[in-house]
């Protein structure tokens, strides 16, 4: 199994999802910014950074690079797309989710611990994890709050496409009061196929118990178990219309 | 070229030279500088680039040791960390651009010193920031932390690297001069350490990164002087900061470190183009020619006086052989970065700047950097230090229970949690840190070794306010104690020396003073100094800041999985204080909260004392005898037994009797007491008798205070608390007041 990093300048995580996929044993390589091959990778991972600075807003340049246009076609033919903070703010500006992610409610940057329900097992991105479960993943970011109109996220809690809850520690509701303050407590939301994940949490910063957790390690290993038995979707995922 | 007329006293100002100064350079010259050629000697003779004040004093720093890869003259320090690896490090200061334009000053403090350590081609793996600011209770000393910290996340998160240490302290004496001391460290292959040392007359000289603007012009003499009312003016002269045009240069320049093609490569920092090209050339023993048409500007009708001083941000400098030119401009194009070639080595021995046809400057290297004329200030012991040195802190009756005091410490902005801040930076990016901010010191995984690094910050002004001398002997101590409670050996240390205008006789009395306590501290610890930096003229309007001497220690720590924290982790563990019983209160931060006041005695410093102490500790964590270990430091005693027991969740149970013996006073001296030397530390019982045995063979003094456990604080016969209560103190202690002034 061979994952694919994409590489914007001003990328960061890259290097600490390659070595997320080292602690399984798997491949990864880098996808420059600029190139359109995607290597014929399984999996690609938008990773969190500021990509071109992420000046004018968040992801909104790097939604233009070449290799966004490969990563469209490869999103369109079913392919696991999997954006992480900076990646998410990628996804949710090239359309391939809906919404935004804006500014933190506090107005500040968070780097902290923070908790979030798994709510689906059938996905590709969670099939390693249990019904339920609570992850404990940190956060590190300014612009985090998931916002989207009242319809979008109807239809997004209609067709179970909110993957990932904050919740507290104890696995309780925030009531709205998360980390950031996104509508619904969002913190992952899948496209409409189920292949594209955004997060705002680190899951490849909870690789090991030495660093405080392993949880996100969870994500990886259902990655990688969803491409080996070549079978993305655990049940028959509702295939709809294309997000916009 | 003409010999320019003789200069004005504004013009001399400007550049911060004296009279005599300028006399000496015209006579070396045998003929007066041009304004380009005045500029330049202003820069590299100023106090920032030149240490024409501190040099002298500095020199007496042991800065050798086996570990040491490199000591203080490149652009940080480097030691041998094991593995074949290289940690290099240095701490400075950015506090003039800080106080007036707070969030770029901080930021470009963060770049600079970032730069300072990849352009030895290390990747940088850590940044840690040591803050002062004036009271927290002023709405406007407020508005500078906020501005800071903003800047320092603003900076550090974007380009990736994580800020996973530093400090911060308020007092009085950094109202109208704050403190912004930015430490960076990285990891490099010895092999493959980079230096700034030019060679082979005829090799390129690269230009590269952003494009020079008017930012920043005059920053390095900025420095040099005291700031007043006029200096919000000078907010030109603080530069801007593009960190996501750093990240792309740090990923090339990391990325050639140790490559053939690269001869030498130079950041470029105070004094912009002017000290680096020539520290570039002089260290090579070299000459340099340079042509600034050839520099790319982000303005128009730039002097050539603007382009030699502009600090613009994130620019570099490489030495490249003439055939890899094109290979390496390539490697920058990769990334959309400019690379200009400006110039060449040359072995004339002399500094060239010309603007396309012109010759703009010609002076002789040496001049210029190794007849920097040191200044010789004289210096005076303050009057009054000895009445206030002689004042007995005993004798004034606490205006609290102990319980009460405890919990005003904990809700010191001093001690409180320093949580409001921390969170607002990335401290995790890089997947290495075991131990995040919080506690003592962070610790570091070096990946390949199986070890780790442990790194902090620390020095306490309030001692050297009265006693600079023991002031930074206790930071070196203090410093070297954080990385010990981690389980790590202090290594090697970089220092900020943060002192007022060194031409009054009592300042430069203090930095005497301080060099010659960092010395004795670093020599009874056998830790040498690699790299540092000297910040003076922090005044205002006459006053100066309290001496303050920041020490950024690393430690190493070989084995990861022999590691300590700061918290209680088990209950029914046996509490145990490690060195001695004390009741030093002069300086401490129960006197400010207390009676406002900084009086009496230093707290008593027996270097050899500090040394078995901490080797005893170390020795027990790295034998796995310690469930916790933590620092005695401001607040004393009682406030580490309360900070264990809040990070690790859980209360504690002291029995030992001798602390309901006394009267409040003796109560209040033995709590809160800063006494030196000592650790509050956690064993399972069936490990304290091998604690004991090792302590009593370095005869050292190891008491058993009580027992974890429970949701209180509890001091028999002294104070009784719930440990929520003071876990909420201890958090609110940094949140911003609902009514400010």
């Amino acid at each position: 199994m061979r994952f694919g990093i994409a590489v914007f300048p001003g990328t960061w995580s890259d290097r600490d999802c390659a070595h997320a996929v080292s602690v399984l044993g798997h491949e990864s390589v880098p996808l420059w910014h600029r190139d359109r091959d995607l290597q014929g990778v399984d999996c690609v991972i938008l990773p969190g950074g500021f990509a071109y600075g992420d000046y004018l807003r968040t992801g909104a340049v790097a939604r233009f690079a070449p290799l966004m246009e490969s990563v469209q076609e490869f999103a369109a033919a079913g392919g696991l797309v999997w954006g992480i903070c900076n990646g998410f703010q990628i996804l949710c500006e090239a359309h391939l989710l809906p919404g935004a992610l804006t500014r933190n409610a506090s107005l500040e940057f968070r780097c902290q611990m923070t908790w979030m329900r798994v709510e689906r097992t059938d996905s590709p991105f969670t099939r390693e994890c249990g019904t339920g479960q609570v992850l404990a993943i940190p956060v590190s970011h300014g612009e985090g709050r998931y916002v989207a109109d009242p319809e979008t996220l109807e239809r997004l809690e209609g067709e179970r496409r909110v993957l990932l809850r904050y919740v507290a520690a104890d696995g309780s509701p925030v009531g709205g009061v998360s980390v950031n303050g996104s509508m619904r407590d969002i913190a992952g939301i899948v496209s409409a196929q189920g292949n594209v994940l955004g997060m705002m949490p680190h899951p490849e910063r909870a690789c090991e118990p030495l660093l405080g957790s392993d949880d996100g390690l969870r994500m990886f290993r259902s990655v990688v178990a969803a491409v080996e038995h070549d079978s993305l979707f655990a049940d028959a995922a509702p295939r709809r219309e294309p997000v916009r | 070229m003409s010999d320019a007329p003789a200069v004005s006293a504004a013009q001399l100002a400007e550049v911060a030279l004296t009279r005599e100064e300028y006399e000496l350079a015209t006579s070396r010259l045998g003929r007066h500088p041009s304004a380009v050629e005045l500029g330049i000697i202003g820069a590299l003779w100023s106090e920032h680039c030149g240490y024409k004040t501190s040099k002298p004093l500095l020199r007496r720093l042991p800065v050798t040791g086996p570990r040491v890869l490199q000591g203080p003259g490149e652009n940080a320090g480097a030691v041998d960390i094991g593995g074949g690896l290289a940690c290099v490090f240095k701490v400075e200061s950015h506090n003039h651009p800080s106080a007036i334009e707070p969030y770029q000053g901080a930021a470009t403090g963060v770049g600079g010193i970032l730069r300072d350590v990849f352009t030895m081609g290390a990747r940088p793996v850590a940044l840690l920031d040591s803050l002062r600011f004036g009271p927290f209770e002023e709405s406007a000393q407020r508005h500078l932390l906020d501005g800071v910290v903003a800047g320092i996340g603003g900076y550090g998160n974007c380009i990736g690297v994580p800020t996973v240490g530093g400090e911060v302290y308020f007092d009085e004496s950094y109202r109208f001069n704050c403190l912004v001391n930015a430490m960076c460290v990285g990891i490099i292959e010895q092999g493959r350490l980079t230096h700034a040392t030019a060679a082979g007359p005829g090799n390129v000289v690269l230009l590269v990164g952003a494009d020079t603007g008017r930012d920043g012009i005059h920053g390095a003499t900025f420095a040099s002087v005291e700031l007043n009312e006029s200096s919000a003016e000078r907010r030109p002269a603080v530069q801007v900061g593009n960190p996501f045009l750093e990240k792309c240069l740090m990923e090339v320049c990391v990325a050639l470190a140790g490559d053939p093609r690269i001869v030498a490569m130079q950041d470029l920092g105070a004094a912009g183009l002017t000290s680096a090209t020539a520290e570039l050339a002089h260290r090579g023993g070299c000459g340099i020619a340079i042509d600034i048409a050839h520099v790319s500007r982000r303005e128009t009708g730039m002097t050539p006086y603007e382009v030699m001083l502009s600090e613009s941000q994130e620019r570099m400098l490489l030495v490249v052989r003439p055939e890899d030119v094109a290979s390496v401009q390539a490697e920058f194009d990769r990334w959309d970065l400019q690379s200009d070639g400006i110039g060449r080595i040359t072995d004339s021995g002399r500094f060239v700047v010309s603007d396309g046809p012109t010759v703009v400057c010609d002076l002789p290297l040496a001049m210029l950097i190794d007849e920097v004329p040191l200044r010789h200030p004289d210096q005076r012991r303050p009057a009054g230090l000895d009445r206030a040195l002689a004042a007995d802190p005993l004798t004034m009756a606490p205006p609290w229970s102990p319980g009460e005091t405890l919990r005003r410490l904990l809700a010191s902005p001093n001690i409180g949690s320093r949580r409001p801040i921390f969170r607002r930076y990335d401290h995790q990016v890089g997947d290495d840190t075991v131990i995040l901010p919080g506690g003592d010191a962070a610790l570091l995984r070096v990946r390949g070794t199986g070890g780790a690094i442990a790194l902090c910050t620390d020095g306490n002004a309030r001692y050297g306010e009265l006693d600079p001398r023991r002031g930074a002997a206790i930071a070196v101590c203090e410093a070297a104690r954080n990385v010990v409670a981690v389980g790590a050996a202090a290594i090697a240390l970089t220092n900020c020396l943060n002192f007022g205008n060194p031409e009054k006789p009592e300042i430069f009395w203090q930095l005497g003073e301080a060099i010659e306590g960092m010395r004795e501290a670093c020599l009874a610890l056998g830790i040498p100094v690699v790299s540092g930096n000297v910040s003076l003229y922090n005044d205002t309007a006459g006053v100066s800041i309290a001496p303050t001497t920041v020490i950024g220690m690393v430690g190493l720590l070989e084995d990861l999985e022999r590691r300590c924290g700061a918290g209680f982790t088990g209950n029914g563990d046996v509490v145990l204080l490690v060195g001695p019983v004390g009741m030093d209160l002069g300086g401490s931060e129960y006197q400010r909260l207390a009676h406002g006041v900084n009086a009496g005695p230093r707290p008593t410093l027996d270097l050899d004392l500090e040394a078995r102490v901490q080797a005893v500790v170390l020795e027990a964590i790295g034998s796995g005898w310690l469930r916790s270990c933590h620092d005695l430091a401001e607040g004393g005693l009682g406030v580490a037994l309360a900070e264990s027991c809040i990070l690790g969740g859980r209360g504690v149970h002291v029995t030992a009797p001798f602390f309901s013996l006394g009267s409040p006073i003796v109560q209040s001296g033995l709590l809160f007491g800063e006494s030196q030397s000592r650790f509050l530390v956690s064993a399972a019982p069936a490990d304290v008798a091998a604690l004991r045995a090792v302590a009593q063979s370095r005869d050292v003094e190891v008491r058993e205070l009580g027992v974890t456990g429970g949701g209180r604080v509890v001091v028999d016969g002294v104070l009784a608390l719930e440990l929520k209560a003071l876990q909420e103190a201890y958090d609110g202690a940094l949140l911003a007041p609902a009514t400010g002034t």
